[in-house]
């Protein structure tokens, strides 16, 4: 039986954003719909924060909300906080905030608050939904406001359309094969499948990855960024994936997704237009992060939910950075060199900031992160941690190449002022003294990541999933041996 | 008490100086040139004096290693990963930290009148304090992690510094190609702790080249493992020390201002690939094939060296090879066990070549001045000797020479290119699926995208 926490907190973060669209939509003035909006989304970002502290002090792996209006109603609790998702939620109501506020006026009627507000609302649904059933609707319903703004900006959805129709299809069948045949090995093993290769397209495993650079392509950089950095893919491998794949088969998909790392690793660094290149970077860190969850080892996993904490932020700054100067310039070309470092000094340095902390630079939270990764790797296959060390390299090149194109080798000229409005220096400052100070003082963010992991591979253990495929395991047994051995730590 | 509140201040004053500085310029508080400069002196003199207290105290008290453990950054016991923050203060890491401090001292000394009004100024401070920091760090670094930290700093800050002129495309490419090699070094620096992590069941540098002070500890891992860390090594420091196959960024590196070439390709930077291989040196001897490797890649390097750096036309070029030149012996003579004479040689190299480069634009003026008070240089002005060698060798070494052993050409064709070609052909592949599957309105999509776009920049 799960805790209650002292106040309905998860309902409350939840409402919140979707009374503060309903505002915004009734409402005709662009200016104070943007002033509604970002403080709701600084009262949810709050909220988050206080479900988080909440939690903390009640010392248990998950909690539901107490007084919960959900419960009255329907007599069942579908939202619930535990060690995963506690510091995700804060991360991702801060993401949605950071991105209102950094959106310049001019771009207000381009970038739907409406839609973003829902976005939040959903996104913080599916990281609290304790069903699994109601966990797919809302996965379901996240595809929608993407889908909905290409379709209104006139831009073709087909690629999109396809690779999540075919996603939530899997996710559906899979979700329903498992329901129905549960004490049938057959149907929970085609299950299982299925759910795997829904959660690869969601989380864009090659070769499922192409639609992440076609929709930053089309949408907007806001809602992009907003669909794509929580990570939602990463989360559905945690709540539906892990818990009903026998290990060989996460090994497997562990080394297509460091495979996926390195390749798409590859691809930023010969695009030469700076969304594509985001793009890439995104898919590159992301897959990292979906190999370490799928080594279901406990040393792997913490350094991949240390990164999955991270690079939302990170990546975030990065986006919100390229996003800014686009604002200013229209698409960025990285087969020129476009020189706006001095028109936009801060923006320059937190473009660099932000993406060496996305990829594991001191300083940061993924340098312990990646460390504790490759250590995981290499537990289960020792040449394989070449693959993330590679992967990385490329990355930091791709990373400078991108700087040095949008920032400098040449002198940008302007007729007014570019630099960086107030509104995105706070954005700036309080994303650069986030990654700083988690990054100075890793140790309580790997502690609780470690915790988390743990809690999650005893779940795994209790469910037998790895006692019932151990008769038919294809895999070499020294590889399930490393991971036993951990999980019973 | 002295001894540990010495060894903090080593580090801490540099940290504390690079946090100042970062979080100054992040919260928009511009520091004026005379606080810039007044402020990184006095961290550096702070730190050096700290430095030069605990080796009189050491000497003193004939202790020959002081360890300053800072505690566990990251535990867990029960996975045994730790990520100590460790510093390790012997008779090999106070020299070399207090020559990086001396010199770091007078760089930014020289830096704050040469670069005086520079629209740069700050970015340049900021690039030497990062550099400084690395550099400390790594040079009193007690853990693998820790060193790998320092060094990460080191390899951005020099990356950033050689494309300090940043309004011009060859610094940027240049620096780009620097950054890209020590990306790759820093990866397998970043895979050797890990094995070595593995092999020995922690990350202290330490324990890991046994339990006696350096020079005379012995390493705990076999002849097999040792070759396989080593030659890892061996690539790190063939990275940062510019030897053969990656001497080609050395000369590119000139491009970023005076003082920066003076500190890292002249100095500091280019010695600290040795400098790693002294610190691991306990573990070369346990493999005679890997110090055979290492004499070998010194002895190539040095031949390279030699033959590029006679026919450079540029003074900082042709200091830039003869600081190659005088590493590779370096390297040559940690592989013969030399290690003593390799730290006294990098003492006396890096303070001589940090002092030709700085003198280097006034390098005429330097030669005038020598000519009026000591006569006619007969050596500098005797006739060509001929030469003993056959016409088509000459020929051929000459455009070898020229060339810079076509390092680059090689480096280029045979891995970026092939490498590059690929990867764009895949992204050719992925449009045209991408392509494929929005049929029809494909077009027309792009059509919007581009008026838009033209619109947003409008």
């Amino acid at each position: 039986m799960n805790s209650h926490l002292h106040l309905p907190w998860l309902e409350l973060s939840i409402a919140c954003p979707i009374i503060a669209s309903i505002i915004c939509w009734r409402l005709k003035n662009e200016s104070t719909a943007r002033t509604i909006a970002l403080v709701a989304c600084l009262l949810t970002f709050a909220l988050t924060l206080g479900e988080w502290f909440d939690f903390n002090t009640l010392s248990t792996f998950s909690a539901q909300d107490s007084n919960s209006v959900i419960y009255l109603v329907f007599g069942t609790e579908y939202f619930v906080i535990d060690e995963l998702t506690a510091p995700l939620l804060s991360k991702v109501a801060l993401l949605f905030g950071l991105t209102v506020a950094a959106t310049m006026r001019s771009k207000a009627g381009r970038f739907s608050l409406v839609r973003t507000l829902l976005a939040e609302a959903i996104m913080l649904a599916v990281l609290s939904c304790s069903s699994t059933m109601l966990l797919c609707l809302m996965l379901a319903f996240s595809t929608i406001l993407p889908w909905y703004e290409m379709r209104s900006r006139g831009r073709n959805t087909s690629v999109f359309s396809l690779c999540m129709s075919l996603h939530l299809g899997l996710m559906v069948v899979g979700t329903m094969l498992l329901w129905f045949g549960h004490d049938r090995p057959l149907l929970s093993n085609i299950a299982a499948c299925l759910l795997v290769l829904s959660a690869m397209l969601r989380a864009g495993i090659f070769p499922g990855h192409f639609w992440i650079v076609d929709l930053f392509e089309k949408c907007t950089f806001g809602t992009a960024i907003l669909y794509v950095a929580p990570m939602s893919g990463a989360y559905f491998v945690m709540r539906l994936v892990l818990p009903v794949v026998p290990i060989w088969s996460l090994h497997g998909i562990a080394v297509l997704s460091l495979s996926t790392a390195l390749y798409a690793a590859a691809m930023a660094l010969v695009q030469i237009e700076a969304r594509r290149f985001f793009a890439y970077l995104f898919i590159s860190q992301s897959s990292l992060v979906l190999a370490g969850l799928e080594l279901a080892n406990p040393i792997g996993m913490t350094g991949a939910l240390c990164i999955w904490l991270e690079i939302g932020l990170s990546l975030g700054g990065l986006a919100l950075t390229l996003r800014a100067v686009e604002a200013r310039i229209g698409r960025i070309s990285l087969e020129q060199y476009n020189g706006m470092f001095d028109q936009m000094p801060l923006l320059g340095s937190l473009f660099l900031f932000t993406g060496l902390a996305s990829i594991g630079f001191p300083g940061g939270l993924t340098f312990v992160g990646m460390e504790l990764l490759v250590e995981g790797t290499v537990d289960v296959y020792p040449w394989v941690g070449a693959i993330i060390v590679l992967a990385t390299a490329i990355n930091g090149v791709a990373l400078l190449r991108a700087y040095f194109r949008i920032f400098t080798g040449a002198r940008h000229i302007a007729t007014v002022s570019i630099a960086a409005r107030p509104m995105e220096r706070v954005v700036a400052i309080t994303v650069s003294l986030l990654i700083l100070v988690v990054g100075i003082w890793p140790s309580p963010a790997i502690r609780s990541r470690y915790h988390a992991a743990e809690s999650l591979l005893t779940i795994r253990q209790e469910s037998g999933i790895d006692r019932d495929s151990e008769s038919s395991q294809p895999f070499s047994p020294s590889a399930s041996d490393g991971s036993k051995k951990h999980a019973s730590h | 008490m002295l001894m540990h509140v010495c060894a903090m201040m080593i580090v801490a004053a540099p940290a504390a100086l690079t946090l100042n500085m970062g979080l100054s310029l992040l919260l928009g508080y511009r520091l004026s040139e005379r606080r810039l400069a007044l402020t990184t002196q006095a961290a550096v003199s702070l730190s050096a004096i700290a430095a030069f207290t605990l080796l009189i105290k050491m000497l003193m008290t004939d202790q020959v290693q002081y360890t300053l453990d800072l505690g566990r950054w990251v535990d867990l016991p029960v996975e045994h990963f730790h990520f100590t923050f460790k510093f390790l203060f012997d008779r090999l890491s106070i020299p070399f930290v207090i020559l990086s401090l001396l010199l770091c001292g007078v760089i930014s000394a020289f830096a704050n009148r040469y670069l005086h009004r520079d629209e740069g100024y700050t970015r340049f401070f900021l690039f030497f304090v990062i550099f400084l920091l690395g550099m400390v760090v790594t040079s009193v670094a007690g853990t693998i992690e820790t060193m790998f930290l320092g060094w990460e700093l080191v390899g951005l800050s020099s990356a950033l510094l050689v494309a300090f002129f940043h309004n011009r495309v060859n610094p940027v490419a240049n620096g780009l190609r620097v950054w890209t090699i020590y990306r790759f070094a820093d990866g397998a620096f970043l895979f050797a702790a890990l094995v070595l992590h593995h092999l020995t069941g922690g990350g202290d540098l330490n324990l890991m080249m046994g339990s006696k002070p350096w020079p005379e500890s012995g390493c705990v891992i076999d002849s097999r493992q040792a070759l396989i860390v080593g030659l890892l090594f061996l690539v790190v420091a063939s990275g940062k020390s510019a030897l053969v196959p990656f001497s080609g960024w050395l000369p590119r590196a000139m491009e970023g201002p005076t003082p920066s070439s003076a500190i890292f390709y002249g100095a500091l930077s280019v010695h600290l690939g040795a400098y790693l291989l002294l610190r691991v040196g306990p573990m070369l001897e346990q493999s005679l094939a890997l110090q055979w490797t290492i004499i070998g890649l010194g002895g190539i390097t040095a031949v390279y060296a030699g033959l590029v750096g006679r026919v450079q036309t540029d003074v900082k070029s042709a200091l830039a090879f003869a600081s190659l030149l005088q590493v590779s012996i370096i390297i040559m003579e940690i592989g013969f066990g030399l290690r003593y004479l390799a730290l006294i040689h990098i003492i006396g190299h890096a303070s001589l070549r940090s002092l030709q480069m700085l003198r280097a634009p006034s390098l005429l003026r330097d030669y005038r001045r020598l000519e009026d008070n000591i006569g006619y240089l007969e050596r500098i002005h005797q006739a060509a000797r001929p030469s003993t060698t056959p016409g088509s060798f000459r020929i051929w070494r000459y455009r070898f020479a020229m060339e810079r052993g076509y390092l680059d050409t090689i480096l280029d064709g045979w891995i970026a290119t092939p490498f590059l070609s690929l990867f764009r052909w895949f992204d050719g592949i992925e449009r045209r699926l991408v392509m494929f599957l929005s049929v029809g309105d494909r077009k027309q999509a792009v059509m919007n995208a581009t008026e838009t776009d033209e619109m947003e920049a409008s």
